[in-house]
């Protein structure tokens, strides 16, 4: 069949959206780090700014907190994530804690560590049902349980958010790899069920979930609101501490934090080659063990119940810690180690009026802008493909979820300052569709491509052209997982911290910069709020998107999720 | 109305899955016989113009004595019914009915609620196609290609998903109906019994005579 020249173009818009802002921003932070950004005053190639950048005491002891908090918590979370699927794939609490946590998407890190941190502080549910009874406490213990100086916390929340993620990325793969008769056929051999799946099953689905787990990897070992609330503070994490050079007044600051953010990266760089290098040799390892004959029955007594242990305890604490925003959003009096306040007050809520609505208002905005064209790019790269321009470069969509956003947004942001776009809904609405388009195009790929093509056939058949099939056949018929796909749009572009500090320059704020900013302050009540409003935001579109479909098809049963 | 296949070879990696040279003449149905997976789809998936790119073709298609060999597969009219009957889920019946009826049909209503009638479905049009039982979905699969128009009918084991007291109905209601508008026939199947129900010619994919 004829097709018109400008389809092979489309997936390169969309590749230049996403690559193009990586690139800029790369060079962005490389240029000054070695000292040249002539806008900034800095006119001479040197290597000043690195040493001063190294000669920070806290250097050793940041970088040693990214790699250890961002290699644990990727490891935790892929070992629970496996072990879940492994342990309980095929069995009916399976496909219901999937359904359980597959919401848990849409809520943004930062509610989530928020949450935690309500929960596990000296003052939170969890002191609070052991005192004082087995503590002995009557008042909050003076320990440092949040922000503690080893950053278990922030692997706690890093964790609690990651499971979820790969555990949907898991499922998709499973999908494609025949893995239910597979370990069907393992458990007749005589191998256990984690055994068998470990040994049948993981080698096939892990080749799938890898860009997924090192997306994972570079984001926990360089993510900043989760470690300005749960981290630790002296000294943080390094890329806490780069944007902490990165705000400061002093704009010279700046040059020092583009030479941490290339160090930064390459710490990345670094790590993503060593868990490469660790994945072949478990490979080889796993190639022998998987010969070896051992069968495992007995490690699924003890392995089932861990893995149900773990996905209840996430369940627990998500669940328990966004209740404890909301109660603390509408507290009076508090008192230790009571359970529940004294009194209530919607004083938090009225006070915050003033500014919650324009705030919100532009956090919606700016979500709805970037999502709603990243949905016109993902369906323009997908119609491509189904009109046969397929482009295996479209595997850069993966760029911005593996480039450490502290590693590129600061190069952005002192262009924007130098060519004053900097602080305008749009310049934040723009950067914001980077990280919005990856998801979105991940989320619609799968239904788009295993949309059953007969039907697209049979409009052709009748006479209906390319453009009517798309938007009178296919896209109708998708209407569940495009409405999915923009909820996941959405709530990624509620969750952005960095892009939206950096490049709204405090001009543009959302309720997630509102929220994370008050992360220092010991105010719980107006954390509350500010969180409250940042998770429920998401949850609302993510609620519309499963509730829209269900009542635009209520009269037709074909429509219906199987 | 006539469609003629002429020298018609479809190959995959240079190895030839079906030959086939030969008139159907319009009310007249010519079966093509073959076990599963011999290529009996991919015929009609190249007659329709919608051939995998894996494949290739040689040869020409007339339909009317108008060469459609290159025309694609929406302006062809070459209509077709599948084993499934592929009813748009999102739509209503009588939905699906308008969509098979061409844009410049003025009086559509009229035209919808005369092919339900025919279809012995009158006033079902509102109804969602998920409800009907699947003699009636395949019913109205067949009145939805009728409606757009067709020069030719193609069809791809359509009744095989039917079970076997509804299936001489429909195909007795398929025939009739082909032959009232005097199309040419297709039918890709392996069933004897539809083969039998054809009354016409049957073939192999290499255009062999195949005796039943």
């Amino acid at each position: 069949m004829p097709h018109p020249r400008g389809w092979s173009l489309v997936p390169w818009v969309s590749i230049a959206v996403l690559a193009l802002p990586v690139l800029a921003g790369l060079v962005g932070v490389v240029a000054p780090a070695f000292g040249y950004m002539p806008a900034l005053g800095g006119n001479a190639v040197s290597l000043a700014h690195w040493q001063a950048t190294l000669s920070w005491p806290g250097l050793p002891a940041a970088i040693r907190l990214s790699v250890v908090t961002g290699v644990a918590a990727t490891a935790l979370s892929l070992a629970l994530t496996i072990l879940i699927v492994a342990a309980w794939q095929g069995t009916r609490s399976f496909v219901w804690v999937t359904r359980a946590l597959a919401p848990l998407l849409a809520l943004p890190h930062a509610a989530a560590a928020f949450g935690l941190a309500f929960l596990i502080a000296p003052s939170g549910w969890l002191a609070r049902a052991a005192s004082p009874m087995l503590t002995g406490w009557d008042r909050p213990p003076d320990l440092l349980i949040v922000n503690d100086t080893w950053g278990m916390a922030l692997i706690a929340g890093l964790v609690v958010k990651e499971v979820p993620f790969l555990l949907l990325m898991t499922l998709a793969a499973l999908g494609q790899t025949d893995s239910l008769r597979t370990q069907l056929v393992a458990r007749a051999l005589g191998y256990g069920r984690v055994t068998g799946w470990l040994k049948t099953v993981l080698p096939r689905v892990y080749p799938q979930i890898r860009l997924p787990v090192y997306a994972v990897l570079a984001y926990s070992m360089s993510v900043v609101d989760v470690a300005l609330i749960l981290g630790p503070t002296r000294p943080p994490t390094l890329a806490v501490q780069i944007l902490d050079w990165m705000t400061r007044p002093d704009l010279a600051m700046r040059f020092q934090a583009a030479a941490g953010a290339v160090l930064q990266l390459a710490l990345v760089l670094g790590v993503l080659v060593l868990w490469r290098l660790a994945e072949l040799a478990i490979a080889r390892w796993g190639r022998n063990w998987a010969a070896s004959g051992e069968r495992g029955v007995m490690a699924d007594r003890g392995l089932r119940p861990l893995a149900a242990l773990g996905a209840l305890i996430i369940g627990a604490v998500v669940a328990l810690g966004l209740a404890g925003l909301v109660v603390w959003s509408f507290a009076g009096l508090w008192r230790f180690p009571d359970l529940l306040p004294q009194s209530w007050s919607l004083r938090n809520w009225t006070g915050q009026m003033g500014s919650l609505g324009p705030i919100t208002r532009d956090t919606a905005l700016i979500a709805l802008g970037a999502t709603a064209i990243a949905m016109a790019l993902s369906v323009s790269v997908l119609e491509a493909e189904a009109r046969g321009n397929k482009t295996h470069a479209i595997a850069l969509v993966y760029l911005p979820l593996i480039a450490p956003q502290i590693a590129f947004v600061p190069g952005l942001a002192s262009f924007a300052l130098v060519l004053g776009l900097d602080g305008s809904r749009l310049a934040v609405m723009a950067l914001h569709l980077v990280f919005v388009l990856p998801y979105v195009y991940l989320s619609l790929a799968d239904p788009w491509r295993a949309w059953d093509a007969r039907a697209g056939l049979s409009a052709q058949a009748l006479g209906a052209g390319p453009w009517r099939v798309l938007w009178a056949v296919r896209l109708p018929m998708l209407t569940r997982p495009l409405l999915i796909a923009f909820a996941v749009g959405f709530a990624t572009s509620v969750a952005q911290y960095l892009p939206t500090l950096l490049i709204g320059a405090g001009r543009v704020t959302t309720v997630t910069t509102e929220a994370v900013a008050l992360a220092s302050s010991a105010n719980r009540r107006l954390i509350g709020v500010w969180a409250a409003v940042q998770m429920a935001l998401p949850m609302l579109v993510f609620a519309l998107a499963i509730l829209l479909p269900t009542l635009i098809f209520r009269r037709r049963q074909g429509m219906r999720v199987t | 109305m006539t469609l003629r296949l002429e020298n018609l070879c479809i190959t995959l990696a240079g190895r030839v899955l079906a030959k086939l040279d030969l008139t159907v003449s319009g009310g007249n149905v010519l079966t093509i016989m073959g076990p599963s997976g011999c290529g009996k789809s991919t015929v009609l998936a190249a007659l329709i113009g919608a051939l995998p790119p894996a494949f290739s073709m040689r040869g020409r298609i007339w339909l009317d004595g108008v060469d459609v060999t290159q025309v694609p597969t929406h302006a062809r009219r070459m209509g077709i019914l599948f084993q499934n009957d592929i009813l748009f889920p999102h739509m209503s019946v009588a939905g699906n009915l308008g969509f098979g009826l061409p844009g410049n049909v003025t009086a559509r209503r009229a035209a919808t609620d005369a092919a339900l009638s025919e279809a012995g479905l009158p006033g079902m049009g509102a109804r969602d196609p998920a409800t009907l039982s699947g003699g009636q979905r395949a019913r109205v699969a067949l009145m939805r290609t009728l409606l757009s128009g067709p020069r030719a009918l193609l069809l791809d084991e359509p009744f095989s998903s039917l079970d076997s007291n509804m299936r001489a109905s429909m195909r007795q209601f398929v025939f009739e109906r082909a032959t009232e508008r005097n199309l040419p026939v297709i039918l890709v199947t392996h069933d004897h019994d539809d083969a039998r129900a054809a009354a016409g010619p049957v073939i192999n994919v290499m255009g062999e005579r195949i005796q039943l």
